[in-house]
């Protein structure tokens, strides 16, 4: 699933185009068939970077952000990539969302927040998976909440600290 | 998955997280107060800490996936840094005074790693009087303190806690604006934190200090004395 990570990269890597670049879903079901990443670009809407939006953005598909948005993004269920140019004031909430440029304002997501390398959020982040790279900014909290419960190693701290306090294992041992 | 497996996995993550061929060669430590510190929060539900240092994917993880905690990063050494750099040392302590904006009481777990270390006397103590003010009681706070002097001429570095597991620890030094101060006495770090009771302290093979300090729990309202 995660390979939608490495499509994202090329957008990122490129010089920004100059003009904001709208593709469509227009991935046709040919015969032949296309690399896993070739298609995924085909389904991905690029804002560029001379895009300022204020106010609320919905969609139904990946979107990578290059240019400014101020407001509210919600993508539900689809990946939201901030470039490396980009800059968003706002409430993010999506499946997975991956950081290389600036958020300020809390993210959401359903299944991963991705800061890499040079990426920077202040705000709060709520997500089960989060992932910061080592060269990442990041202020704020981080809720790795869980639906319908506990952590899913919750046991494992508890096995791993077994050796007690000896305060606490003194008392023990002195009643049998 | 069996607790083995667990922790090769970890150690797998945190080596996969590293940026260059430097970070997986840092030194990996042990540790005698994590492994309590964590017990600590695991006997919790939905604990929130507090972690004063850089942030560390792999610790966030370990904490936020492993022990289901609410984790709040608010690294110290940027607001060190910028103190310095501004030439406005003599600010921090008041700076540190205003510094956390929880709720009194509100924090589980801290984990101030070596930051103290970094701290001149009035700035400790004000941010001592903080990290009391916002733990809560029978809530844990971890820290480090250097014992040897620090060495002269060396270049000032912050370190990254890298937790492996548990019992180990991964450093990894980052440059920084300022270096380590002179080691703070033990009966200075006790005054420090008069407020809490010191559970567990480790004098490492490395002239670490590890200190684990729990907030005592508030006392239960007395009542009268049962009249005869």
């Amino acid at each position: 699933m995660w390979k939608r990570d490495e499509a994202v990269k090329p957008t990122s890597g490129q010089p920004a185009s100059p003009a904001p670049v709208v593709s469509t879903p227009s991935a046709s079901p040919s015969a032949a068939p296309q690399p896993e990443s070739r298609r995924i670009e085909r389904d991905m809407v690029n804002i560029g970077k001379s895009v300022v939006i204020k106010g609320e953005l919905n969609g139904s598909e990946d979107l990578t952000i290059e240019g400014q948005v101020e407001g509210k993004i919600e993508l539900k269920d689809h990946v939201l990539t901030i470039g490396p140019n980009g800059k968003i004031k706002a409430q993010v909430f999506a499946k997975a969302v991956i950081v290389l440029g600036e958020v300020n304002g809390n993210v959401t997501a359903s299944e991963k927040v991705d800061i890499r390398d040079g990426g920077s959020v202040d705000g709060d982040i709520i997500a089960p998976r989060v992932a910061i790279a080592e060269g990442a900014h990041f202020r704020g909290s981080v809720d790795m909440q869980r639906k319908g419960g506990q952590p899913a190693a919750k046991e494992t701290p508890k096995a791993a600290s077994q050796p007690a306090p000896q305060a606490q294992a003194q008392p023990q041992a002195a009643a049998h | 998955m069996s607790l083995s497996d667990l922790f090769s996995r970890r150690r797998k993550e945190a080596a996969d997280s590293d940026t260059g061929a430097s970070a997986s060669d840092a030194p990996v430590h042990p540790t005698k107060v994590l492994a309590r510190f964590v017990a600590s929060l695991s006997a919790r539900t939905q604990p929130v800490l507090l972690d004063l240092g850089p942030v560390v994917g792999s610790n966030v993880s370990f904490f936020g996936e492993q022990l289901g905690c609410k984790i709040i990063v608010e690294d110290l050494s940027k607001d060190i840094d910028r103190h310095v750099r501004e030439g406005k040392l003599d600010d921090l302590p008041a700076a540190l005074s205003k510094r956390f904006p929880h709720e009194s009481a509100s924090i589980d777990g801290i984990l101030c790693w070596d930051v103290f270390d970094y701290l001149d006397k009035n700035s400790a103590k004000k941010l001592a009087e903080q990290l009391t003010r916002i733990l809560r009681p029978e809530g844990v706070l971890l820290a480090f303190f250097v014992t040897a002097e620090p060495q002269p001429g060396a270049r000032p570095e912050y370190t990254r806690h890298i937790v492996i597991d548990p019992n180990h620890l991964q450093h990894r030094p980052y440059a920084a604006a300022r270096g380590k101060q002179r080691p703070m006495p033990n009966r200075d770090i006790q005054r420090m934190f008069e407020d809490l009771r010191i559970t567990e302290q480790f004098l490492l093979k490395s002239n670490l200090r590890e200190v684990l300090f729990r907030k005592p729990a508030e006392a239960p309202p007395s009542s009268p004395p049962a009249a005869r």
